[in-house]
């Protein structure tokens, strides 16, 4: 069996042959990526299922169809992406040609996470094909399932001596990090990045890391409280409170809060019925671990449970929560919830739910709800986030046209569509000069003299544009 | 001192000051006051530094700086705007775009061989996207940095960008504050502490290294003009320059001619002692000296001249037929002293470069379009130029920046704005078109499953170029019938009026 550096030594010798470059295999590696997908549907929802309890439904809305998607709007523009870029030159060089080219880095690494176990390592893997590397796949160990299918289904369909999936935890993860890779893509925790990021330095490898935090719900001005109870509730139990981008903990006035409540309620009951833990379309915490940790921090609340509260530890099952009566201190606002509990925090302003939110780390995602559009440009323009989103939430991250990732505690770099090609490219600039006018070229040359420095400034500085016509 | 610096800067920063486009302008404009103001004492201080010749400093540091903010002040206002992207159908209604802005507070360490180009370019951009920045210019080159030190506060808010001098200790204390971005210009060694550091507070970081730019020779070139310009690049600067071609690669038959053509040039350009040349300069000092002098051991001089370790004098020196094992091929030379390497031809110079680190710059002398292409396909470097040296520097719409171990990122004009802002993503959603939604929502069925998707799904386009011609072919049909109805109709209603007309008289 190979070890690490075995298989990181052969992936960059078969980099350098150059078989990955040409466009038609990046395009056919593509098509046997959407290929996999599509002949293997119910497999990978069956993994998902097995993993998180993932409803069909959002394994196929959220997973499934995002890969294919971001796969399919890749195929569709790759030859577009890969055209050298011509840009503009000054005097002195408009008789040379200047562009960009888009080149890979070589050999990269994409270590996936076990919320959106498919999408989380896919996404990436297909902006590394698409820019021409070889590739790396680390599957979070957690997800066995889907771990487990990628490891069976990946050589089948794609190139063996160009994309290799390696499993294990984090020993294994550490291994892999002593040896140089040409870009890491992490999506996990602050915690581990940080020790990526230390483990890149070693190598000069530049990183991207998708991370999270806790990101915040705002709700002020008037509001169709109805609408945007339902709009909370799918984005917030979606995955059962497991995505990045989830909002983690509502911020609002006490008679909004008043008023949500019932709102929620409602919705809560009309997606899941009476008894959520008998709801298919209800999903479970990812291991007993995790269960335990958001049950910990449910504890700790000095807070008041008014909706759900209740748990089963061997299902795994924490059903749809709401808290409120909490203050700054509380245990539900240090740290990232990442499951079904959203704690209500009452603040009477937006201003101060503005100063609230800019004391504490850039989140991944902000989300504004709200009929007065002053109050959304508010929020927007005070605040920092990956994204913003307003009266909805998550969806900002489904657009392949929208680069997706965090600033800040929440992340450098993004990905998605285009995005994730210009992540994985190394863009280099390029200048073809010609032979001629090396007349003009001596003006730079020793002995130096004031009137070439006073032509060459001429033809060398950028002029304000003052003729329109030409 | 270091800690107070990053702490005035980000309670400036906080202070929401830095982000009206008015005020990035005003200190945009105040900054090329500053270098055109005063460039005498700016040249001054580099002859002191480096003995720069007095048209250097505009040539390889002021004009690119004043490009910059030249570029900067017209476009800032188009770069801070907001960027649409396409919708889907999903949100064909709501606004969906990226928004820049500012990181926060961002660290720019410059170097000494351009001390005013690296620590100012940066800064453009910093000031351009709204941050505020601490700036810590080299210390070995002295007398910049001071002046810096000294002018930049009477120029710019120094609130905002507070100048921070000192060595090694000091920069390492820098590092251990919190920054939002850190933009280092140095070596790669030092650039790994830098990232090391920075990944205690998750902080990017933009490194801009160095290495062994290579400059591969093809027999099949314009020799005189290539040894020209190579020479030029070369020792500007007394070879103390980040993209200098390090070493030349070329074949064995070329090599007595490319050393007489860069002979010939060094005489035209410097004359008989080049120590004497007021455009010839120095080593910075001492230390860097005895390094270039070091990796010279072993190997015979094709060229070389008397040097002077007082003086800091190296004199043009060019070796050939070296060995890829010696120690002058090992590290980045960073003086004025250039090996020739003998390969035997393209496919060769092609393993040897990849055999290698990737360097920042990469130069090909060809007039071959099959060489060219081969060379830039089958290498990877930061940048390239071919048939020159240095000039893909000089356009501020290339960015600029290396790859591997010559670094991470890149900048120069609206690439510096891009790298030190946050493209926010932002969809602006109303709470209108509810019923659109009810498809997400459970209970889930297939149904729901079904119209989901078909808002969603995106689809392979498999337009063929000859559907394709038919639909622009029925278009313009289509356009032409339209054409022609609209004559036909304009004719009946002449003729209807004329008619008028006759019955009335």
């Amino acid at each position: 069996m190979e070890s690490h550096s075995e298989v990181v030594a052969r992936l960059r010798s078969v980099f350098r042959t150059g078989v990955t470059i040409p466009l038609q295999f990046r395009l056919t590696q593509l098509s046997a990526l959407l290929s996999l997908m599509e002949d293997n549907e119910a497999q990978i929802a069956d993994a998902l299922h097995k993993d998180l309890g993932k409803p069909k439904f959002e394994a196929v809305l959220s997973e499934i169809d995002m890969v294919r998607n971001d796969i399919c709007y890749a195929i569709n523009n790759l030859k577009t992406w890969m055209t050298p870029e011509y840009v503009g030159t000054n005097l002195a060089t408009k008789f040379d040609d200047c562009f960009i080219r888009r080149e890979p880095f070589g050999v990269v690494l994409i270590i996936g996470a076990w919320n959106y176990p498919l999408q989380l390592i896919l996404l990436p893997l297909v902006g590394a094909i698409a820019a021409g590397n070889c590739a790396v796949l680390k599957p979070s160990e957690i997800s066995q399932a889907t771990e487990q299918l990628l490891a069976d289904l990946i050589p089948k369909y794609l190139s063996k001596e160009c994309y290799v999936v390696m499993c294990g935890g984090a020993e294994e993860t550490k291994k892999l990090l002593q040896n140089k890779f040409d870009h890491i893509f992490y999506t996990g925790s602050q915690s581990v990045a940080r020790g990526i990021l230390r483990a890149a330095a070693d190598h000069l490898t530049p990183v991207t890391l998708e991370l999270g935090g806790k990101s915040p719900c705002l709700i002020y001005g008037g509001v169709d409280i109805k609408t945007a109870a339902k709009r909370l509730v799918w984005a917030k139990y979606f995955n059962c409170g497991q995505s990045c981008v989830a909002p983690d903990y509502l911020l609002c006035d006490a008679e909004t809060r008043d008023a949500l409540l019932p709102a929620i309620r409602e919705a809560l009951e009309g997606f899941y019925g009476p008894d959520p833990q008998r709801c298919q379309d209800v999903g479970r915490i990812v291991t007993d671990q995790h269960w335990s940790h958001v049950m910990e921090l449910l504890g700790r609340s000095k807070g008041r449970v008014v909706i759900g509260g209740e748990s089963t530890r061997e299902d795994k099952y924490i059903a749809p929560t709401v808290v409120v009566d909490i203050d700054e201190t509380d245990a539900l606002l240090q740290e990232e919830i990442f499951g079904p509990v959203l704690p209500i925090m009452a603040l009477e302003t937006v201003e101060e739910a503005i100063d609230f939110v800019n004391a504490r780390e850039s989140p991944l995602a902000l989300y504004v709800f709200s009929d007065v559009p002053q109050l959304v440009t508010k929020v927007l323009e005070n605040t920092r986030s990956g994204g913003f989103c307003s009266n909805d939430g998550i969806v900002h991250m489904t657009l392949p046209t929208l680069p997706f990732g965090g600033v800040g505690a929440s992340g450098m770099g993004c990905y998605h569509g285009r995005w994730s090609f210009d992540t994985f490219s190394h863009k280099r600039g390029c200048m073809f000069r010609g032979w001629a006018l090396e007349r003009i070229g001596a003006l730079r040359y020793p002995p130096y003299s004031e009137t070439n420095l006073s032509w060459l400034r001429w033809a060398t500085t950028t002029k304000k544009s003052s003729c329109s016509v030409m | 001192m270091e800690k107070q610096a990053a702490e005035c800067a980000r309670k400036a920063y906080l202070s929401g000051r830095s982000r009206p486009l008015q005020f990035r302008l005003q200190q945009l404009h105040a900054l090329y006051r500053l270098i055109t103001e005063k460039e005498a004492e700016i040249s001054a201080a580099l002859k002191k530094d480096i003995n720069r010749s007095q048209y250097d400093t505009p040539l390889f540091e002021l004009i690119g700086l004043e490009n910059d903010l030249k570029l900067a002040q017209s476009s800032l206002s188009d770069w801070a705007a907001p960027r649409p992207a396409k919708k889907n159908l999903l949100t064909l209604s709501d606004q969906v775009y990226t928004q820049a802005e500012p990181l926060g507070v961002v660290l720019i360490i410059g170097a000494w061989n351009y001390p005013w180009a690296l620590t100012l370019q940066p800064l453009i951009g910093a000031i351009a996207a709204g941050n505020a920045a601490v700036v810590k210019p080299s210390e070995l080159s002295k007398h910049s940095s001071s002046l810096l030190k000294e002018l930049l506060p009477q120029y710019l808010d120094q609130e905002m960008y507070p100048v921070v001098t000192g060595g090694v200790p000091e920069t390492q204390e820098l590092l251990q504050q919190r920054f939002d971005h850190i933009f280092y210009t140095g070596n790669s060694t030092v650039g790994k502490l830098v990232m090391e550091a920075a990944a205690r507070h998750l902080t990017p970081v933009t490194l801009e290294l160095g290495g062994k730019s290579p400059c591969y020779i093809d027999k099949d070139c314009d020799m005189s003009v290539a040894c020209r310009r190579i020479t030029w690049g070369k020792f500007a600067n007394c070879g103390q320059t980040c993209i200098a071609p390090d070493y030349i690669l070329c074949e064995p038959g070329i090599q007595d001619r490319v050393v007489q053509e860069i002979q010939r040039t060094l005489l035209e350009f410097y004359g008989e002692d080049p120590k004497c040349s007021l455009d010839y300069g120095r080593i910075i000092n001492q230390h860097h000296f005895d390094r270039v002098m070091a990796l010279l051991e072993g190997n015979a001089a094709a060229i070389e001249g008397k040097n002077d370790r007082e003086e800091c004098y190296i004199a043009p020196t060019i070796l050939r037929d070296v060995s890829p094992h010696s120690r002058l091929m090992q590290e980045e030379i960073f003086g004025p002293v250039l090996p020739i390497v003998p390969i035997g031809g393209v496919d060769e110079a092609i393993r040897f470069i990849n055999d290698r680190e990737k360097p920042l710059a990469l130069y090909v002398f060809s007039q071959d379009k099959k060489v060219i292409k081969r060379m830039l396909s089958e290498t990877s470097s930061g940048g390239v130029t071919v048939n020159d040296v240095f000039m893909h520097y000089t356009v501020n719409s290339l960015p600029f920046g290396g790859v591997g171990n010559s670094g991470i990122g890149s900048y120069h004009g609206k690439h510096t704005f891009d790298r030190l802002s946050h493209h926010k993503t932002c969809l602006v959603k109303s709470l209108a078109m509810e019923g659109m939604n009810q498809v997400r929502y459970p209970p889930q069925n297939a149904v729901h499953l079904k119209r989901a998707k078909f808002f969603l799904t995106t689809r392979l386009c498999s337009c063929h170029r000859f559907a394709c011609v038919w639909a622009i072919l029925a278009t313009m049909l289509a356009l032409g019938l339209l054409i022609a109805l609209l004559v036909v109709l304009l004719k009946v209603k002449d003729f209807c009026i004329f008619d008028t007309v006759m019955v009335d008289t």
